[in-house]
């Protein structure tokens, strides 16, 4: 058992990609994820590994792209403003199903925003986020310690189902320094082979790696191929956590940072007499929408804390389906949610219709 | 935050170069060894432009939830224009350590605060390292809060600080406690 | 009977996409030569633009990708340096390369990766049907420029290998033009020493410009179209050897 250590979110994330097999990084500086690059332009070098500064996100992307298609494992990261720029090749590694690994440390927006954390991303990870119809798997880290344990998962999540995976952290996450353990994990996955790898065709076929169908009907059959491996990461991949449900009257739904702070507003709540339980989403996509939905026959309040102006609410409305009602707070551009606000809305929102259906105050 | 147990939240402040950052992280390391749950937090970007620094540590019994401290139950200020912007967020009964060396006077705080003013540039000096002045306040904090000792934060000192510095561990470690000292007896 | 020419096995056996009098297909064909005669097949992976050569796949034998528009040179960085000991090219026409590629073929010549670059000028986007190119010539008429590039409106045409010629990142910028069986043998030697660079591992960027025609936006016939090259874009831009 390694020890404990004290660590940013950035360089443990950085350590932890090393360990986990990354051939080459390729970024371009933006706060607050400074720390990723300067760690990996000593550290891979160090491993004998590949580490480029690029001239733009655009070319961050590509060379990721590039690296990838030759089967080794890449990655880059960056914080919003960035991430948009990326999308051009997130969409083309959809496209020619590549494995990659895209690290958003996520800061204030629409447009150069500020510097300070956030999780306005939401609707664009969760999405897609760039042109045309796919997907991409995001994890989302609350702790440092996650950030460094969602690193191998990241890339073998990437390499099983041949997709970009996006790695969607926060300013805060990036930054704090938390105690951390590294270690090298065996990865217990079944990977496939990648014979698809641009290597050379040396006494074998041409491989080609493409994403441009123009025959008649050849993209709609293609499209449909991503669909049957998305409804696989659908149906296997969903990740969540459970906290203090037991007979609560609200559930807070969050993630990432807010949800460490709807933890603590959770166990303040419950000091108080105040049946508050959470479900903390890890995946963003796939979105925990079964769990919620089982939760909302036996739940009648939820409430989603965000730090943006209301987007994952999105979804636990669609996974509740009408059966429970939804409220929503959130603080954007650099603000946090503050425990003692959450504790408010519980507190009010408590005895007000809330409660396990069949049992309690429920009107 | 929480009501039970134990939480300490910390602002340290001051000007880029007093050694604010180093003086976090030696607690927040120290805090970690001492088995306590920890999170460390800097002033980042363009922020730290203009010459000012700060950083936000949190040391508890529980797992913490938001690094960022609004509400200080200690504040460490190096300078005036720190103690300017967060001795009024110090939360009641809580602590200031101020840099008496650079701030003139006592500031009119509500609340209950205790107040320890400490030359800390000036014992800094007296033990030649002027650069030292981050480890004297730091070692008063720790005797007033007590929850861990300056010899504590000593041994952790060759973990914090870059090799290239070693040599500056013992006297370091002696401005640790010649700020616990001034502390406890007043002088 | 005596074989005086014959197709390179690099090059596929299959008629092509491109309309009668292109370069693109002769340019192909010098490429494939170039592999074969170096023997590199096995390890040689091609970068297909976006632009009427974005199908270079289906006629280059060897492992191939196709990228984003302009990227090349940054898909190339990638691939380059994870894997040192193959030999990676990009293949791009003006639009992908000039417009909106420019930051990164600037970039990877910059950095001075071991990379060859074919890029094929012709002065126009042929694929979206007969845009304004960077490269497009004064007095051009195009659909985007209907009454001819003007030097006030849309500027001079971009002198690519002039600006990548002073980088001290690229070892090597040679423009030809495919104007006439002489142009051609000049091309053929140009592009099998920017492979060649590469093969020796020559510390930079390997540029090739070939001057290219294009007589359906042009619109005049192919023998006009080689004469164009020949009488008004090689004024512009002079071909031969800018640098190593």
């Amino acid at each position: 058992m390694s020890e404990r250590v004290l660590m940013c979110g950035n360089k443990a994330l950085a350590e932890a990609a090393i360990l986990a097999g990354c051939d080459a990084y390729f970024g371009y500086p933006i706060t607050p994820q400074n720390e990723i690059p300067a760690y990996m332009s000593r550290r891979m070098p160090e491993e004998g590994r590949v580490f480029v500064q690029s001239e733009s996100e655009l070319a961050a992307i590509s060379m990721v792209f590039g690296a990838s298609a030759t089967g080794k494992r890449a990655m880059t990261t960056s914080s919003s403003p960035g991430i948009s720029l990326m999308q051009e090749g997130i969409s083309y590694l959809a496209g020619a199903e590549l494995p990659a690994v895209v690290v958003n440390v996520m800061r204030g927006g629409p447009g150069l925003g500020n510097i300070a954390p956030s999780q306005s991303d939401y609707f664009q990870a969760t999405r897609g986020g760039g042109h045309g119809d796919y997907r991409t798997i995001v994890l989302a880290p609350s702790t440092v310690q996650e950030m460094v344990d969602f690193m191998p998962l990241a890339f073998d999540l990437a390499d099983q189902y041949t997709m970009t995976v996006l790695v969607l952290a926060d300013g805060i996450l990036g930054q704090m320094m938390e105690p951390v353990v590294l270690e090298k994990k065996q990865s217990k996955r079944k990977l496939p082979p990648k014979d698809w790898a641009l290597t050379g065709a040396n006494g074998r076929k041409q491989h080609i790696v493409r994403s441009l169908w123009l025959a008649d009907g050849r993209l709609e059959e293609q499209n449909r191929k991503l669909q049957t491996k998305y409804e696989q990461v659908l149906k296997n991949e969903v990740l969540f956590e459970d906290y203090r449900l037991e007979g609560a009257e609200v559930v807070v739904v969050a993630y990432g940072v807010a949800a460490r702070i709807a933890r603590s507003a959770v166990d303040s709540a419950r000091e108080e007499g105040i049946a508050a339980g959470l479900i903390r989403p890890i995946t963003l996509w796939p979105f925990p929408t079964e769990r919620i939905g089982k939760a909302a026959d036996k739940y009648g309040l939820f409430l989603a804390v965000e730090m943006n102006m209301g987007q994952m609410v999105e979804d636990v409305r669609l996974a509740v389906e009408g059966k429970a009602s939804v409220l929503f707070h959130g603080r954007s551009g650099g603000g946090v949610p503050a425990v003692e606000d959450i504790v408010g809305i519980l507190r009010q929102a408590s005895g007000s219709g809330g409660g396990e259906k069949g049992v309690g105050k429920r009107k | 935050m929480t009501t039970n147990g134990f939480c300490e939240e910390i602002i340290i402040a001051g000007f880029g170069g007093q050694g604010i950052i180093l003086a976090g992280k030696l607690l927040a390391q120290t805090a970690m060894k001492a088995g306590r749950e920890v999170t460390y937090m800097p002033s980042y970007g363009a922020e730290v432009r203009g010459g000012t620094a700060n950083c936000m540590v949190i040391v508890s019994d529980k797992p913490i939830a938001n690094p960022v401290v609004t509400r200080p139950c200690s504040l460490i200020a190096m300078n005036k224009a720190s103690l300017t912007k967060f001795g009024p967020r110090i939360k009641a009964g809580g602590l200031l350590i101020m840099n008496s060396s650079l701030i003139d006077g006592e500031p009119e705080l509500e609340g209950d605060i205790e107040i320890v003013a400490i030359p800390a540039d000036d014992l800094a000096v007296e033990l030649g390292s002027p650069r030292s002045a981050n480890m004297v306040a730091m070692g008063a904090y720790l005797q007033k809060r007590g929850y861990l000792g300056p010899d504590a934060a000593a041994v952790c000192l060759a973990d914090v600080l870059a090799k290239r510095h070693h040599e500056t561990l013992p006297v370091n470690s002696k401005a640790l406690h010649r700020g616990a000292e001034f502390a406890a007896q007043g002088s | 009977m005596k074989t005086v020419f014959a197709r390179t096995a690099v090059l596929k056996d299959c008629s092509t996409h491109y309309c009668p009098g292109c370069g693109h297909g002769i340019a192909h064909r010098l490429v494939a030569e170039a592999i074969d005669e170096l023997g590199i097949q096995g390890r040689t992976i091609g970068i297909a633009p976006v632009g009427c050569s974005v199908l270079l796949y289906d006629y280059i034998d060897v492992d191939c990708i196709e990228v984003a528009h302009g990227r090349a040179p940054a898909v190339a960085t990638g691939m380059k340096r994870t894997n040192p000991d193959k030999i990676v090219f990009s293949y791009q026409g003006d639009g992908d390369l000039a417009s909106i590629g420019a930051a990164e073929i600037l970039h990877a010549g910059h950095r001075g990766e071991q990379l060859t670059v074919i890029f094929i000028n012709n002065a126009v986007y042929g694929m979206t049907g007969g845009q304004m190119a960077p490269t497009t010539m004064l007095n051009q008429v195009t659909t985007t420029s209907p009454k001819g590039r003007s030097a006030v409106e849309q500027g001079y045409p971009l002198q690519v290998s002039e600006v990548m010629a002073v980088l001290p990142g690229v070892v090597y910028v040679e423009r030809t033009a495919l104007d006439g069986g002489a142009g051609v043998r000049k091309t053929k030697k140009a592009i099998k020493h920017a492979f060649e660079l590469q093969v020796e591992g020559a510390p930079g960027l390997a540029l090739v410009e070939v001057l290219s025609p294009c007589p359906t936006y042009w619109r005049m016939p192919p023998a006009k179209a080689m004469k164009r090259i020949r009488e008004e874009m090689s004024k512009f831009f002079p071909v031969g050897r800018l640098k190593g």
